[in-house]
Formats: C-alpha cells, structure tokens, sequence
C-alpha cells in the first residue's frame, strides 16, 4: 500500500503564534510531502518493505543499514506524529492521569521540560527530541539525528519534535530554544502522547 | 580574565550564547577572550543580493559562526595545550584530543573552519574562473558546467544538515565531496578549495525548501579571484583553513 501524506489535524495557521501558518505551509505541503513521495519510491509496493508495517520499516531499515529509508521512511513516521503532538491551546502542566504517575517518576515536570529542551537544544544539527518509553518501562528523554526516531533505537516515542531549522525557522530564527520551550508550553498535545503510551 | 560564570552559560548549549543575546550585544562580545576569532565578513550583509539575502548573512555571520567561536573559545579554556595549536591541526588531530573536548571541536571547530572558508570564497567580483583553476576544472571535472552539475547533485543528496566541498591536493587535484553537519575534510588532513553551506539555516530565508534552487544561485556569489588565490596557496602549501 503506498504511503500517503495525512492531512494536518487543523487549520493552517491554528497554531499561531507559536508556530505560522506559513511554517505549516511548508513544512507540511513541501518536506512532509517530500518524504512521502520519495519513501513510495524507496519502500512502497514492489520494494522488499511492501506490505509492512511503517514502525517495522523503520526498524528494519536501521537494522539493515538501508541509510535512504531510514532518512525518507523515518521522516513520514515523525511527521505524521508530529501534526498530532500538537494542538491550539496545547501544552501546560495538566497532565493525563496515565502519564502523570511517569512524569512524578521521572522527577516532575519542570525536571522533565527542562531536560526535553535541553534534548533538543544539543542535538547538533538537523533531528529530533523525544519523551520515550525506555526498555525498563521508564519515561526518559532522547535525540535522534536526521530522519532517526526511538523505534530504530528499541524504545517507544511518545513524544517528538522536530529540530530541524525548516521547523522554527521562520518564526525563530536560530532561536532554537526558544522554539522549543513555545512548543513545550503551548503546543504539546498530552492526548496524542497518552494514546502513544498504547 | 574570564569570569567563570560566563564560561558556564557559554558551554551549556551549542548556540545558546547566540540564542541569548540581542544582536547588538553579540556584536560586542564576537570576539571575546580566547584563541580564535571571528574575522571580518570582508563585505557589507547585503553585497551577495539577491543570492543570498542580507538578512540571512547578519544571522548566520553574527549568530551561527559566532555561536561556534564562542563555544569552542570557552571549551578551550581548560586546555591550553589544545589552544595553541592552529585551528586545521585540532581538526586534523580530533581523535588525540581530551574526550572532554572531542566533540566540541568536531562541532564548533569544524563550525569555524567551515564558516572561515565561506565567507572567504564569496564576493561580488563576479569574476570567472581563468588561468590555473580553469584549466585544473577543465581537467578534473570537464569543465565548469560539469563541476557545478556534480557538485549540486552532491548537496541536493546530502541529507539534513552539511556541507559540499572541493578538496584539493598539494598537486592541485580536484574532488568534490559531502561532510555531515559542521565535518570538515580538514578532519581527513585533506585542503578544501571551496565549499557550501546546506544547513537550512544558510537558505532558508529565501529558498525554504528549494534547496536546489539555492544551490544553482550560490555561483553567483562564489568569487573566483578568491578561489584562484586559495588554489596558489594549496599548491604552494600555504592553505590552512
């Protein structure tokens, strides 16, 4: 089945003025798309992936080492969750009562914002960072560069954003922390992140 | 004296210095205490117009490159053995650094270096390759229009954050080749001729996501009598950074 570009879950420029109506435009229509376009040719129908699932594919391209895949199949994985980790009026201290427990775990959540920015303000160059579910069942923080996610490193994502300058851009500039403390406090959709726990 | 409070907010992020100043502060402190320096740009933010917008350059000349001076500065601090050495040794000798400093060097030193060149290769002469570097195109690559095809497949292919580069030898040899994030061939004790910026942050002021479409404008702002210049200086062994 070929991999198709989901629809943003929201107007346009719902999630101004933390993140434009003009970023959403581009990032959504133009790179998401990109990644689409190019992971049917990479891992669509006739490729040994057909049929797949995409968190197997990412997976098990990581695995194998197929570096395009992980790059385009990859991207379409984080981007679809992406729209989804986010929402007007998002963001905040009020927590989902199945994640609150692992938050309280993890240290509270000022310890767990402050380490999630940190994530992404030392991810050098283009990537992302990530609240996953580790091995022993544990909340934590990551990076992953480029395309990467948690999946290929054995973890579960439950919570991603996407650094790469095509993201803050054009709101931020190369205030990339900034960027991430709007997203943090404003746009986070703690729904999407319980439904992610599974 | 650096005050040691200062060195702590330096080192806590990469470009978080950059991130925390207005762009008048950073102005002041682009060249604080330390071994390297950010040089003068050499030319006014909006002499590469249209090809690369002023704008664009301030940030990416007074936040980005500073951030990586900055930072490598207030890492190097605690070594002055490394200090000393000149910038295209540290990169070539990244492995027997502290491992403490490995990769603030490989990041920010990389960061200098790359950022050095490529305010250095650009200009507004508008000349074209002649002499020596014309004929060193012609035979490594078939020419100029061939260099340019190749070279921009390269950053086209190049995913996510990185570089294009043409290396050259002590005998004038030519190669293009494409570095991740802020790796320079300088770390391979290769010499890089010339090279682009495809960090999204060099284009995405104008282009967005056409990277493409920033590549084939960036000829125009690549100087040749700058290029020859560098290309002399290889072949003499006089190319550091």
């Amino acid at each position: 089945m070929a991999f198709t570009l989901p629809p943003l879950p929201y107007a346009y420029d719902a999630l101004a003025p933390y993140m434009s109506k003009e970023t959403l435009e581009f990032h959504h229509d133009k790179h998401h798309n990109a990644y689409v376009v190019a992971g049917n040719t990479l891992a669509g129908d006739g490729t040994k992936y057909a049929g797949k699932s995409i968190e197997d594919i990412c997976k098990e391209a990581f695995a194998g080492k197929d570096q395009p895949v992980v790059n385009q199949i990859g991207q379409h994985y984080n981007h679809i969750h992406f729209w989804n980790w986010m929402k007007p009026n998002g963001g905040g201290k009020k927590l989902p009562g199945k994640l609150e427990s692992l938050v309280t775990a993890y240290g509270g959540y000022d310890k767990l914002r402050t380490d999630f920015v940190q994530a992404g303000v030392t991810q050098f160059g283009s990537g992302w960072c990530w609240l996953v579910i580790d091995k022993d069942g544990k909340l934590a923080t990551a990076k992953t560069p480029n395309g990467e996610n948690p999946l290929m490193h054995g973890q579960k994502p439950i919570l991603g954003c996407d650094v790469w300058e095509h993201s803050y851009y054009i709101d931020y500039r190369n205030l990339r922390p900034k960027y991430l403390e709007a997203f943090f406090d404003n746009l986070v959709n703690w729904e999407h992140v319980e439904k992610m726990m599974g | 004296m650096r005050k040691p409070s200062r060195r702590k907010v330096v080192a806590g992020g990469v470009g978080l210095l950059g991130n925390l100043l207005p762009p008048n502060v950073i102005a002041q402190v682009a060249a604080p205490a330390g071994p390297l320096k950010l040089a003068p740009l050499g030319y006014a933010f909006n002499a590469l117009q249209p090809h690369i917008d002023a704008e664009t350059m301030e940030i990416h000349y007074s936040r980005h490159h500073a951030a990586y001076v900055n930072n490598l500065n207030a890492a190097l601090y605690d070594f002055p053995r490394v200090a000393a050495m000149p910038l295209e040794q540290m990169l070539a000798r990244i492995a027997e650094l502290p491992d403490g400093l490995k990769a603030t060097v490989r990041n920010n030193g990389g960061g200098h270096a790359n950022h050095t060149m490529f305010w250095q290769v650009m200009g507004t002469t508008g000349a074209q390759p002649s002499g020596d570097i014309a004929a060193a195109i012609k035979r490594d690559f078939g020419g100029l229009d061939k260099l340019r095809a190749e070279f921009d497949a390269a950053g086209t292919r190049l995913f996510g954050s990185g570089w294009v580069f043409v290396t050259v030898t002590a005998e004038g040899k030519l190669a293009i080749t494409s570095r991740p994030n802020q790796d320079t061939p300088l770390m391979d004790g290769q010499r890089v001729l010339f090279g682009n910026d495809v960090w999204e942050h060099a284009y995405y002021v104008t282009y967005q996501n056409r990277r493409a479409d920033y590549l084939k404008a960036w000829w125009n702002a690549i100087d040749w009598v700058k290029v020859s210049g560098r290309y002399a200086a290889a072949k003499s062994g006089a190319l550091a950074i």
